[in-house]
């Protein structure tokens, strides 16, 4: 039977033995500590009995918490894997100087740097942004939970899966090398035969489905869920952003989708759409995926000024300044990120009139940027600030990101673009407003909500150890790129042939090296904090003085989030109401109405994700099977008619009880 | 302007003195005006960046929680007046940048014929621009001289002052070509022809590549930018015609074929056609031009007839990249016209069939044996 290949390739298409890099030491050796790794995790997982209980309690939960929390997991552990893709690179470019090739051949190097960027925007970025949006936004609407719970947990097992197979092809066959946007007609079939680019469609595809419909559900869920009271422009500002987001993702995402569509028809059934002949064009892919891929970096960017405006009040002990200005900021930039995408293919050769339309308003998306940062400003002004490590991480994004903002704003000019254009400038652009804005919002937004999750401070020493080591290692990683960059230096190069440029390099992987040490200062900041976490417990659900309405309810808050649906009447709600003297209401309390746990997500998710791989694989028999297996759970699931239940109303009595004994406690 | 600008330069001069920013120090004109632009457009947002990051650093120092003596004033959240200065500050800079982007944008546009070769030197109607037909390789770079009807891999020259127009274009997949101390960089697309009008003004040797990734030998797709004054570009143009080799269509297929790192190469005579016929990937004997077909599609085309005029050979080289086709390509073959009864190209070429073995990268190893079911499998029938 094994020599018969038409029938192996009936069984197995494209996967055989040697899909596995068993020829690259260092896959071999990643792939035995994490297998490694793997088997400890298990083994643990089992002699501590603790598969029934993250099976009941989280893999299969509706709760928005627990989902925003299993995102967050996500985000960070993926980032682990983005970062070391980093190293890598660091690691090559500054090895590859006088003839020397580096340690990584073109076909490891060009996935790498592929992975990086997928794994970074796709399953770190995407994951934590959604996570925060998942666990903060019904809070702070008071609402008991998103829109559509199922779907919350189905989308982030469909992102979870996607992120999987991004994993999957480092020890299976291998990831794209095209670089993160996979422009054909590289990506096509003609030039890229091989499985990497099949690994980067599907694996977007599934997740591009989790995300889509995590951003239906946010949408219904700010719009028809608010508590009485919170008009549009009472809603916090993170919920705002949320909101603008989720709209974003909503238009945007679909784009995505149907461009890898047109790219896999091209590739499965030899259409021409992006090919070079037959009246394909490859500029209309280009123009596609930016349509999508500018939208993107607001999706990232705004949840993050919204955390950093929510931040920025709360340690000032300030209301925010200039609200409606900000949220016709936040509005504006919706909007306008949807008439720049042109400004990442200046250099493809339009007229210097669509050129100039596109770089000015660009340019003109600076304007309710920059309002903003007015904003946070006067929001510092005449306050009392608490430099927190949340606030910390709030003034060095201010700081750093206006330098990103500049550097883009001069991408904006075409011409100058034309010199700038894939340089390693270009590379220390992004990152100065990826890693400046969004990363540093992201960790702003964790140490925030952290104890509003979890009842417990994280530990602050180490906070503040990641805090510096990540800044100033951002300082030293990228200001080198734009140094570099105006040496012309342009992206992706694996080895260099002009001496002068080492240096540069070497500090850039000193300032890598620095981030290294951050994020290890971050993981240990966990585990010490979880080992201190008596001391650093929090009885009050407020621990920060918080101004809106999440900090309201217990830490961690109770599956109802709240036992009476609170009535608004300013847009700091919760500082609204200490300030008039709220008293917890002692009785009164019903039945809450709660939706039921089920499996069906991460059954279907897991079904998507086999039959991404038999597609990747050509496995068509697998893919048929997997598909109409998915299709009958998903009808199958229509019939589970457990979809709620009531919690009884003495456990809710009990429960709000027990949370007013402790705070009396807390406060004698 | 100018004061203005070398104000400017100072200080990002002594910052980069130890290294050599070529985009910050051109040679050509091109590249100069847009470095202008590059530091006229930086100091004009420094009007704006350096205030807001220092009242940032200001207020997190004044207002911290130990300065007791900095007034506190928890419900403060609106100033009509400071919100028209924070919404029109950004305003008029963009204002003003926008004015700029519009005009450089114009002016520096790479298709336009360039109106000066310095500042003050005009272009006048009698001055020829040196034509140069670029095309990216896979990893090279292919230089036409139609002028002069020579062609070089790897290296190319100019005369100082004089403006190059360059027509470019790709055989296989995108790049870019750029040479930084020369003008900005521009796609160079396969089936299309992008242009680049610039003008080096000062002799030396720089360096070109291709700055858009492109495949495994990327990194080694680089080449040597020659600027020499008229004397030495004439002596170097009369040494590739006397001792180069000739570059037609067969030549030029083989030398399509993927490598890396290829020392310079010279051909004393370059088939006039062939540019045009990379474009419109026609260079492969027997093949249709993608003009043609289009003139007979904007005709309305060949209706049912026209099917037979597709044949299956695999375009776009895939075999020779290093992977055979998993679907073999249609294309039309040549048509008959009156000037050619028996179709436009397979009289006067001989038709050698090119190798679909598959092709390595210089000193590669294949990618992968991971996908053996796509090696070319020796025919059993």
């Amino acid at each position: 039977m094994f020599d018969n290949p038409e029938l192996m390739k009936a069984i197995f298409g494209r996967l055989s033995l040697e899909a596995l890099p068993l020829h690259e030491p260092i896959l071999v050796a990643t792939f035995i500590a994490v297998a490694i790794g793997g088997v400890a995790m298990v083994g643990a997982l089992t002699y501590f009995k603790l598969w029934g209980y993250l099976w009941k309690e989280w893999f299969t939960s509706i709760d928005h918490k627990r989902i925003g929390i299993m995102y967050i997991v996500l985000g960070l552990v993926m980032l682990l894997r983005g970062f070391a893709d980093a190293i890598m690179m660091r690691a090559q470019q500054v090895m590859a100087f006088n003839g020397s090739e580096g340690y990584l051949n073109a076909h490891h190097y060009d996935q790498i740097f592929t992975a990086h960027g997928v794994i970074m925007i796709f399953f770190v970025a995407m994951p934590l942004v959604t996570g925060l949006m998942n666990y903060v936004v019904p809070l702070q609407i008071g609402a008991r939970d998103v829109a559509f719970p199922f779907l919350n947990n189905f989308s982030f097992w469909m992102t979870t899966a996607g992120a999987a197979l991004v994993m999957a092809s480092l020890f299976i066959g291998e990831f794209a090398r095209t670089g993160w946007l996979a422009y054909p007609p590289l990506s096509n079939i003609a030039y890229s035969p091989d499985v990497g680019v099949d690994y980067y469609i599907w694996s977007l595809q599934v997740a591009g489905v989790g995300t889509l419909l995590s951003g239906v559900n946010l949408i219904a869920t700010i719009v028809k869920m608010r508590a009485p009271g919170m008009t549009l422009m009472k809603m916090p500002v993170f919920t705002w952003t949320a909101l603008c987001t989720n709209v974003l993702i909503v238009a945007a995402f679909p784009v995505l989708t149907g461009v890898l569509a047109l790219l896999s028809l091209d590739r499965y059934a030899g259409t021409n759409f992006f090919t070079s002949d037959f009246g394909g064009n490859a500029m209309m892919y280009v123009n596609l995926i930016w349509i999508w891929g500018h939208p993107e970096v607001y999706i990232l960017i705004l949840p993050a000024f919204g955390i950093f405006s929510e931040v920025v009040s709360t340690f000032c002990g300030k209301r925010l300044f200039g609200y409606t200005s900000m949220v016709y900021a936040t509005v504006v930039i919706t909007i306008l990120s949807y008439l720049v995408w042109l400004h990442h293919f200046f250099t493809m050769g339009s007229g210097a009139s669509v050129n100039s339309f596109f770089g000015i308003t660009t340019m003109i998306i600076s304007i309710p940027t920059g309002a903003k940062m007015f904003n946070w400003l006067f929001t510092m002004y005449r306050g009392r600030i608490r430099f927190e490590v949340p606030m910390m991480w709030t003034v060095a994004f201010m700081l750093t990101f206006v330098v990103g903002g500049m550097t883009g704003v001069l991408l904006a000019v075409p011409p100058a673009d034309f010199v700038l254009h894939n340089s390693l400038f270009l590379i220390a652009h992004f990152h100065n407003v990826i890693i400046g804005g969004v990363v540093f919002g992201m960790f702003a937004g964790i140490t925030y909500w952290f104890p509003k999750a979890f009842g417990f401070k994280l530990d602050p020493f180490w906070g503040k150890m990641s805090f510096w080591f990540w800044v100033i290692g951002f300082w030293f990683a990228f200001m080198p790129l734009y140094v570099l960059g105006l040496m012309g230096v342009t992206r992706r190069l694996r080895v260099f042939d002009d001496p002068s440029l080492q240096i540069w390099f070497i500090i850039a992987a000193l300032g890598a090296v620095m981030i290294a040490v951050g994020i290890a200062c971050f993981l240990i900041q966990i585990a010490v904090s979880i080992k201190n976490r008596e001391k650093l417990r929090d009885w009050t659900g407020d621990p920060w003085n918080g101004r809106t309405l999440e900090w309201s309810t217990s830490s961690p808050p109770p599956v109802y989030n709240f036992a009476f649906t609170p009535v608004i009447h300013d847009n700091d709600a919760w500082w609204d109401m200490k300030k008039r003297g709220y008293e917890r209401p002692a009785d009164g309390f019903k039945a809450i109405h709660m939706p039921s746990n089920t499996s069906a997500g991460i059954i279907l998710a897991g079904i998507s994700a086999l039959v991404a791989f038999a597609l990747i694989w050509q496995i068509w028999w697998l893919a048929i099977v997997g598909f109409v297996g998915l299709i009958g759970t998903a009808i199958g699931h229509t019939f589970n008619y457990h979809r709620s239940f009531d919690i009884p109303r003495e456990q809710v009595v009990e429960t709000e009880r027990a949370r007013t004994q402790l705070l009396q406690t807390a406060r004698a | 302007m100018k004061l203005f600008r070398n104000i400017a330069l100072l200080p990002l001069l002594a910052l980069l003195g130890g290294c050599n920013a070529i985009v910050l120090n051109p040679a050509g004109d091109v590249a100069i005006q847009q470095r202008d632009l590059v530091i006229i457009s930086t100091v004009l947002m420094l009007f704006i960046i350096i205030p807001v990051m220092a009242l940032t650093v200001f207020f997190a120092w004044r207002y911290r929680q130990s300065n007791k003596s900095a007034p506190y004033d928890p419900d403060w959240d609106h100033s009509t007046h400071l919100e028209l200065v924070i919404w029109a500050a950004p305003l008029l800079i963009i204002i003003c940048l926008g004015a700029i982007t519009w005009m450089a944008t114009h002016l520096l546009d790479p298709f336009r014929p360039l109106g000066r070769t310095a500042p003050g030197q005009a272009v006048t109607r009698e001055v020829k621009p040196l034509k140069v037909e670029v095309v990216a390789l896979d990893w090279k770079w292919l230089f036409i001289y139609p002028d002069y009807g020579i062609a070089t891999v790897n290296q190319m020259a100019a005369p100082v002052d004089q403006p190059i127009h360059f027509r470019i274009s790709a055989s296989s997949v995108m790049n870019a070509f750029y040479v930084p101390a020369l003008a900005g960089m521009i796609y160079a697309m396969p089936g299309m022809q992008t242009q680049l009008h610039a003008v080096i003004n000062k002799p030396g040797d720089f360096k070109g590549f291709s700055a858009n990734y492109s495949g495994d030998g990327f990194s080694k797709m680089r080449f040597d930018f020659l600027a020499r004054d008229d004397a030495d570009f004439a002596k170097w143009v009369s040494d590739i015609k006397a001792n180069g080799g000739n570059l037609g269509r067969t030549e030029y297929l083989e030398l399509e074929k993927p490598s890396e790192g290829v020392a310079v190469r010279k051909y004393a005579s370059v088939d006039p056609q062939l540019f045009h016929r990379v474009v419109n990937l026609c260079v492969q004997p027997g093949k249709m031009c993608m003009h043609e077909m289009a003139a007979i599609d904007a005709k309305g085309g060949l209706g049912l007839a026209g099917v037979n005029l597709v044949q299956s050979i695999e375009y776009d080289k895939s075999a020779r990249r290093g992977s055979a086709p998993i679907l073999a390509k249609a294309y039309v073959a040549s048509v008959c016209t009156t000037d050619a009864p028996m179709g436009a190209d397979m009289a006067d070429v001989q038709v050698t069939p090119v190798s679909s073995t598959p092709l390595l990268g210089a000193g590669l190893p294949r990618p992968a044996a991971t996908f053996q079911s796509f090696a070319p499998r020796p025919s059993n029938s």
